[in-house]
């Protein structure tokens, strides 16, 4: 199925799930070949519901839209849901009869998810302060649902996470032409990768962005495709790379807040003592894997899987992981 | 390059102008985002164009020094890589350490020094 029309298979699905009368408004919100995000609209005999669909297309394969798979992120996000985090609600999860491909529907959240007007518009001046906190109580939130109920995720040790990401080096640099930055990296991180202690449900792309924020601060935490079983400070430490800081370099937490705050709020609900330390080994584990990470999106391009300009362009952008990796490093 | 008027750069500022002038004012949406993200990438390519021919110069004079012997731009960054992995420097050498500064800066400032951590890091 391509891309464009699927407003039939749709409206057949939330009227079949959802008991609508039909769907209006049906608006693309992101591109891209392999993951698809829609907002619409369906009117019901218990008033008008605003929705969010999420869908890998039809011939795109499930494993390779998502690290987890749609249908695994859609019980993740359900089972946070139930306890309190502040996830999304699913609504229901499409099936292969449907027509849609795979993927879910949850409640839309209204709000701000781009980040430069969350930092800078007069709408959210009330909640900046005390956003880096929130971040912290969310995180902790997280943290704490039992893992029992989501035993579908897989544990990746802080041992395992070093050798994906030298996997990755391999594969996008070592092959082409090496960076000496990253490699002084991934060796000071290898001979400081933490024990493995503490795991947890973690979110694993918890950052700027990926939040939904209104005027008294974070609604909806988004994008829970890489979830797994690991090492919590994981989280604490992604929302800090100062990629999501979008030029706010003094305000470590996404660009709004200090480490100090969001530790605070996490030490509030979790009753767990942050180890700043070990949060700053994640920190530059982060921003050398959101720098390989770039690079092996302009392979997604290069190798003609998803041709657009903005892949080569992200591809570039691993040089300012190095910029901040050698001022996360340069000191030690 | 061609000694030849109009110069590889006159011809890609010519595309970049035309990206950000004419193109972006007169689109939305995804396609205004693709335009200026063209328009920049315009932008990085002709920096590259200008200064990689100084910047190898330079890393190559920094490479002879740290290895201690001659050789190309690329396989002297490839020894210093290995170097590094096998354990060959301290971790806390300053003369590798502001080697790898000045590469940050050197890749930053072709790839986009807009980004926040460019003036920071290049002092």
């Amino acid at each position: 199925m391509a891309g464009g029309n699927i407003d039939a298979a749709l409206e057949a699905a939330t009227r079949k799930y959802l008991s609508a009368t039909g769907i209006a408004d049906l608006k693309r919100l992101s591109a891209g070949a392999s993951q698809e995000t829609w907002s619409f609209d369906a009117p019901t005999a218990y008033g008008l519901q605003e929705l969010i669909l999420r869908r890998a297309p039809g011939g795109v394969p499930e494993s390779r839209s998502t690290a987890i798979g749609q249908v695994r992120e859609a019980r993740l996000i359900q089972i946070c849901h139930s306890h309190g985090v502040k996830a999304p609600n699913v609504r229901f999860v499409l099936q292969p009869e449907d027509g849609l491909g795979v993927g879910f529907v949850m409640d839309r959240v209204a709000g701000e998810t781009l980040a430069p007007r969350v930092l800078r518009d007069d709408l959210y001046a009330e909640a900046r302060p005390k956003m880096a906190g929130q971040c912290g109580e969310a995180a902790a939130s997280i943290h704490d649902v039992p893992m029992a109920e989501v035993d579908f995720l897989e544990e990746i040790t802080p041992q395992q996470q070093w050798q994906n990401t030298w996997n990755a080096y391999e594969k996008y640099f070592l092959e082409w032409s090496p960076s000496p930055v990253f490699d002084y990296a991934l060796r000071w991180l290898k001979e400081r990768v933490p024990a493995r202690d503490r795991v947890t449900l973690v979110h694993g792309d918890f950052r700027n962005g990926n939040i939904i924020w209104g005027p008294e601060g974070l609604r909806t935490i988004l994008d829970w495709e890489i979830a797994h079983f690991g090492d919590p400070m994981e989280d604490l430490a992604w929302i800090c790379i100062n990629s999501w800081r979008f030029g706010s370099i003094d305000k470590p937490v996404g660009g709004f807040g200090r480490r100090e705050d969001m530790f605070e709020g996490y030490e509030k609900v979790s009753g767990v003592k942050v180890d700043p330390e070990r949060v700053k080994f994640w920190e530059i584990f982060g921003s050398l894997r959101w720098g390989i990470t770039c690079r092996s999106m302009a392979f997604t391009h290069l190798t003609g899987h998803d041709r657009s300009v903005e892949r080569p362009a992200i591809g570039r952008r691993s040089s300012e992981c190095e910029a901040d990796l050698m001022i996360l490093l340069g000191k030690n | 390059m061609r000694p030849d008027r109009p110069t590889a750069d006159e011809m890609l500022e010519a595309v970049e102008e035309f990206l950000r002038d004419k193109v972006m004012p007169a689109v939305t949406g995804h396609l205004n985002f693709h335009a200026r993200v063209a328009a920049n990438v315009i932008g990085s390519v002709r920096r590259e164009i200008g200064q990689s021919p100084d910047i190898e110069q330079d890393q190559r004079e920094r490479l002879m020094q740290l290895l201690g012997h001659d050789g190309d731009w690329e396989a002297l960054n490839r020894e210093l890589c290995e170097d590094i992995r096998a354990g060959k420097f301290g971790l806390d050498d300053p003369a590798l350490l502001e080697h790898l500064r000045q590469v940050a800066v050197e890749n930053l400032g072709v790839d986009n020094p807009k980004y926040s951590a460019y003036a920071r890091l290049k002092g």
